[in-house]
């Protein structure tokens, strides 16, 4: 067996540290190597991370390229961006790096992007110190600790006070790895200003044949009466592995609506976190995995009502094929006298094949008693009243299984709110399931 | 409804009823765990060479291990060289049959703890083992029970007259290396009950274990190991009290059971260990480790709880489902009140084909008590049309209290369906405010509402039981409510 | 078109039908009444091709076909319609999308092609129309949500849309008010013809009011215990099963 290797990030991390003096960041990153050599790779034997062996990635040598590196072009990026990317604010990351010079936007006011070091030391200066890293007090382990580690050209965005953004804000991430194994740690610090209204995709590609490891970390700040819709597609080759933090604070009054798709990937860890920390704030949170040959996907959820009045929905579900393991873990958390919190959490997962996995772990920590909160959990098989059904009407075996479980899928894809994004879902899905349109 | 009124209306004290100690002289080792204790444990019990081994063994895996720090409690770290292993009332423990031998001082206490030895006053049969601290002090109906072929007797009785059936089952349901608490007990159990129920017999009555933690400072770690042979039956009620005392007592028990074929085994629990007082202080710290295995096909193993006391209670009651056909089930009440701590539930592992489980679980918290459930249903790929459904639901009482909810579920088996459900709400106001308005007052109703939300649990358990059970889940919910 | 001989079938090891036999021809209408638990149902099942349904003895033939070879939706392609007691909800399942692919799947069979959208739309209309079918409804999830009524009405639609040569309608009136009842009934007699058999398995007269059986077979633990046209159907309303049964034992012990 291959033994786990991190002694050699020291000298990485050294290497960055001097190429970036000066750096804004030289200290978060300082502070973050602190932690993570602190820490270490989380185990098994860590709850939170009891059924994703992530230390398994962690037998190979990764690159931390600390320049800008010119594999990636124009055409490689129009190639592999999701559909109607042309008509977007199209960020594009290489690498975990912020790249301008492949980057495109519709629109040249209502927002404001600019590097998190620049807005350290500019006149974001409120917004970076007031934001920036705050997710490190809810997840404490060494994976959050390694992005806040290598975090470099990172982002900082600030969508401005009533601005309803018309296009989608598009993340696309790119990781070269023609020639090295490749860690990237993508970061990004978003500010949605009061009565704003956007949406937004991430998305994740890995581009040669050696294997990546993007960890990324976003914040996502949403003030008064805001409004947030964020669309995490996963579609990436078997050799690119990712963990990804999404925090989303919901500091006003506010809405957030975020669906997450994973269809492909080496292993996969999604950490969506929801902190509600004003009254009345509303959450809708949505997951589909579905999942064959080796991909592994642990989506780790958390909705942390601080305050009364709240409300959230969750909805996960799993079509679990081949040799794929899927992994839910949700957490309810009603803190003290957070009263009349309304909240919901549902997970269901169909098992296809006998060499699969799931793993599901909904849970509900509540210390307030005014509430109402339920959660549901299924693991099982297509129905077999519905299938009888089917064929009854004259529809073969496998048409029917793969109707229902279109079914089954869609309940999660109709959440997506915009339609290219949707229809491309849809494609991939039915694809798999050998359905004509 | 008469019949839960009536329970209301008995209630008197507001105190922890059972919380007297027994002046009784005991024969005590002295604190603190090291081999010489083991070795003077075995010795005492005039064990055999290869059961000290065992312990030796236990205790030398014991202390290369720290204890689990997964669950939803929190407590100071325990001083293991602070507790005494072993405590025995200083009285010879009767023959069967002949309970005038018993030490009047303890009759005394096992009336005031509603347990009567005498068996021809008792209409309703039920075979009681009674263990005070470390030892058994009185087993009745053994006579009755042996004309069937069923040995109950003490475990330390067991390992005199019954070594095989000890050597050949002992640890096999609970291995020695299980966990932290499976680990010490294994080293240094005292005393418990021993069952074995013959082929094809069914038990004729209710067999009960009743432990009784008195010697300060002292702990308890009884063993109990309940076989039932290819279609056998047995029904098995456990109670347990201790005396009210300001530190925290430790109780690391282990319970194991054999199903062979077609056997069914229900065992039930009425905990009532010292809860502690309203500040919190004292209590006993409740560690313990049940688990039995479906081993044959079409076997039954069914486990109800009804958990009132403790200041921290960790407990897993779990079935191994290795037979095809096989059944577990597991039925919970945890009311927790004041500063107690409950984070317990049930592994349910689906092993063989078509076997099923079905778990439900009532939580109720109230005062500053916290009460979390954590469950593990797992399906191994060998385990074709598993079936498992649980129903997980929280009663909040209060708003410093907390409940919680932790379900696991693992699965390999594509033909398996498994459903969880689990809701967490306050008790209904408009449910309080129509038995107020029939003229209950808050604590009566409070005291209804809990019992009907708990009924599902209640109805499984032996009718003797039912009522005490419905009887200490009004008195623990008193002055927690307002 | 459909020969029943002496079938015994059994679920869970429990026998439930014990050797019935039936021989239907083109375009009649039978009848099958009993109380409950006589083995109604189980006889629809076994001739859809339910699975946990075991065949121990006997034979059934469709259209020269052995069915009891063929796979559910074999049966169905072959024209044989089952309307269901308790029709399934299946969520995220559009009813006009299922129709679509239960029709191409048929036509598929009889080597033609799959219908355009236009023609398919029209189909469905026409066929909605006749059984007072809410459009909106072909837009909702197979079932979910629907009532009583509305299930069964989906169902003779359904069998509108999918041309059977055979319908079974499986206790199609339980659950119906007399205006939804009136409606069914319609529907499958505007659909009955001269190719198109139907086998009505009831408890009870008064859905017979409406359809006019040419047999009416009294099915009791397992097996048809009497045979006759319509007026049986009223006799057994008037009387109830027991004299069927007191009939018997008379027989029995003359």
């Amino acid at each position: 067996m291959d033994t786990i290797r991190t002694e050699y990030l020291e000298e990485r991390f050294k290497e960055l540290q001097s190429a970036q003096t000066g750096s804004a960041l030289q200290n978060w990153r300082s502070e973050g190597f602190k932690n993570f050599n602190k820490l270490g790779l989380p185990t098994l034997k860590n709850e939170e991370w009891k059924y994703t062996g992530i230390s398994r990635l962690f037998t190979k040598d990764y690159t931390i390229p600390s320049k800008k590196d010119n594999v990636i072009d124009r055409e490689i990026v129009d190639k592999t961006a999701i559909p109607g990317a042309s008509g977007m604010e199209h960020l594009v990351f290489v690498n975990g790096k912020f790249n301008k010079d492949l980057s495109s936007f519709q629109s040249n006011d209502g927002f404001e992007i600019c590097s998190l070091e620049e807005a350290f030391n500019g006149k974001y200066h409120e917004d970076a110190e007031a934001y920036f890293n705050k997710s490190s007090l809810f997840i404490k382990d060494g994976i959050h600790a390694l992005n806040s580690s290598f975090m470099n050209e990172s982002v900082f965005i600030k969508i401005r006070k009533n601005y309803h953004a018309t296009k989608p804000f598009y993340f696309d991430h790119i990781f070269d790895t023609t020639s090295n194994h490749l860690l990237a740690s993508p970061r990004i610090l978003v500010v949605i200003e009061e009565n704003a209204n956007v949406q937004m995709i991430g998305s994740y590609y890995t581009h040669g044949s050696m294997d990546s490891f993007s960890n990324e970390v976003m914040e996502i700040v949403v003030k008064e009466n805001a409004r947030l819709e964020y669309y995490k597609i996963q579609n990436d080759t078997p050799n690119g592995s990712h963990t990804g933090t999404t925090h989303i604070r919901q500091i006003g009054k506010s809405y957030v609506h975020t669906v997450n798709i994973s269809l492909n990937g080496g292993m996969i860890r999604n950490n969506t976190d929801i902190i509600m920390e004003e009254q009345a704030n509303e959450a809708h949170m949505y997951g589909l995995y579905f999942l064959k040959g080796n991909t592994h996907v642990d989506n780790h959820t958390l909705v942390d009502n601080t305050k009364p009045h709240c409300f959230s929905n969750e909805l996960y579900k799993g079509i679990i094929d081949e040799h794929a393991t899927g992994v839910f873990s949700g957490k309810i958390y009603v803190r003290p006298d957070a009263q009349k919190i309304n909240a919901y959490q549902s997970n269901k997962n169909i098992l296809l094949s006998d060499t699969g996995t799931i793993n599901t772990k909904p849970q509900l920590e509540i210390y307030a008693d005014d509430v109402k909160c339920s959660h549901g959990c299924t693991v099982g098989r297509l129905d077999d009243e519905a299938l009888y059904y089917l064929r009854a009407r004259g529809i073969n075996k496998d048409l029917a299984k793969s109707m229902l479980l279109k079914a089954f899928a869609d309940e999660i894809v109709m959440q997506i709110k915009i339609e290219q994004l949707k229809e491309y879902v849809e494609t991939q899905i039915s694809d798999r399931l050998q359905l004509a349109d | 409804m008469a019949d839960e009124m009536q329970l209301l209306e008995e209630r008197v004290n507001r105190e922890y009823e059972y919380g007297f100690s027994t002046d009784i002289e005991t024969d005590t080792a002295p604190k603190g765990l090291n081999e010489d204790i083991i070795r003077l444990i075995s010795r005492k019990k005039h064990e055999p060479e290869w059961l000290l081994e065992w312990r030796l063994k236990a205790f030398r895996h014991w202390e290369k291990m720290t204890m689990p720090k997964w669950a939803n409690l929190q407590y100071p770290e325990i001083d293991f060289q602070d507790i005494i292993y072993y405590a025995a009332p200083k009285t010879k423990k009767a023959k069967p049959g002949k309970l005038e031998e018993v030490d009047p001082e303890l009759l005394k206490t096992l009336d005031k703890l509603g347990i009567s030895l005498n068996e021809q006053k008792r209409l309703t049969g039920v075979a009681v083992d009674v263990v005070m601290d470390s030892v058994s002090v009185a087993t009745t109906f053994q006579e009755q029970l042996a004309e069937k072929g069923i040995i109950f007797c003490a475990m330390s009785e067991a390992i005199q007259k019954h070594p095989d059936l000890l050597r050949r089952y002992l640890g096999t349901v609970v291995p020695m290396t299980d966990n932290f608490f499976a680990a010490l007990n294994s080293a240094v159990f005292t005393d418990g009950s021993f069952c074995y129920i013959p082929k094809g017999v069914r038990c004729p009555m209710e067999l009960s274990t009743y432990f009784r933690i008195n010697k300060e400072n002292s702990g308890q770690f009884e063993r109990t190991l309940i076989i039932a042979e290819d279609g056998a039956y047995v029904s098995y009620l456990e109670g347990c009290t201790a005396p009210r005392r300001d530190e925290n007592q430790l109780h690391a028990a282990i319970v194991e059971i054999v199903a062979m074929e077609h056997a069914e085994v229900k065992y039930s629990t009425v905990q009532n260990w010292y809860p502690g007082d309203d500040a919190g202080k004292g209590g006993i710290y409740n560690f313990v480790t049940k688990r039995g295995i479906c081993k044959g096909n079409n076997s039954k193993i069914s486990w109800t709880q009804v958990e009132t006391g403790s200041a921290i209670t960790w407990k897993y009651p779990s079935v191994i489902l290795k037979g095809d056909n096989s059944i577990g089930e597991f039925y919970s009440v945890a009311l927790t009140t004041k500063f107690q701590q409950a984070d317990t539930g049930t592994k349910m592992h689906h092993i063989g084909k078509n076997t099923r489980s079905r778990i439900v679980s009532k939580g109720i918290s109230a005062g500053k008590s916290q009460n979390s459930y954590r469950g593990l249903v797992k399906v191994a790929k060998t385990a074709e049309n598993a079936r498992n459904f649980s129903q997980c639901d929280s009663l909040l009482l209060g708003d410093k209290c907390g409940a919680h909810t932790f379900p696991y579920i693992e699965s390999k088996n594509n033909t398996a369906v498994v459903e969880h459900e689990a809701t967490t709400s306050k008790i209904g106001e408009d449910q309080l405010f129509y038995c107020e308005q029939r003229g209950l007052d808050a604590e009566k109703a409070v005291a209804l509402i809990v019992t009907g939300f708990a009924k599902e649990v209640m109805n499984n358990l032996p009718m003797e039981f039912a009522v005490e059970a419905q009887k200490l889940l009004a008195v623990s919910l008193e002055g927690s409510v307002g | 078109m459909l020969s029943i001989k002496n079938i015994h079938a059994s679920i869970d090891g429990k026998q439930i039908l014990k050797g019935l036999n039936l021989e239907i021809k083109p375009g009649e209408v039978h009848a099958i009444m009993g109380p409950n638990g006589s083995g109604k149902s189980t006889l629809a099942s076994v001739l859809a091709g339910r699975e946990e349904y075991e065949v121990t003895e006997g034979s059934v033939e469709f259209e020269g076909k052995n069915l009891l070879e063929l796979s559910p939706e074999e049966r169905a392609k072959e024209g044989l319609f089952l309307a269901f007691q308790y029709p399934v909800e299946i969520p995220g399942v559009s009813t006009t999308n299922f129709i679509k692919a239960a029709l191409n799947e048929k036509r598929k069979y009889q080597g033609l092609e799959p219908l355009d959208a236009a023609s398919f739309l029209k189909l469905l209309r026409e066929k909605a129309a006749l059984l007072e079918l809410d459009k909106s409804l072909l837009s909702r999830s197979l079932n979910e949500g629907f009532s009583g009524g509305e299930k069964k009405r989906n169902e003779i639609f359904q069998m509108a849309v999918l041309d059977p040569k055979l319908t079974i309608l499986d206790e199609t009136d339980s659950g119906l008010d007399i205006d939804a009842l009136r409606i069914v009934a319609k529907g499958v007699n505007t659909l009955h013809n001269a190719d198109h058999s139907i086998i009505v398995i009831t408890h009870y007269q008064r859905l017979l009011n409406y359809l006019q059986p040419d047999f009416v077979h009294v099915l009791m633990n397992g097996r048809i215990v009497k045979s006759g046209g319509k007026e049986l159907a009223l006799e057994l309303e008037e009387k109830g099963y027991d004299f069927i049964k007191e009939e018997l034992q008379e027989s029995l012990t003359a």
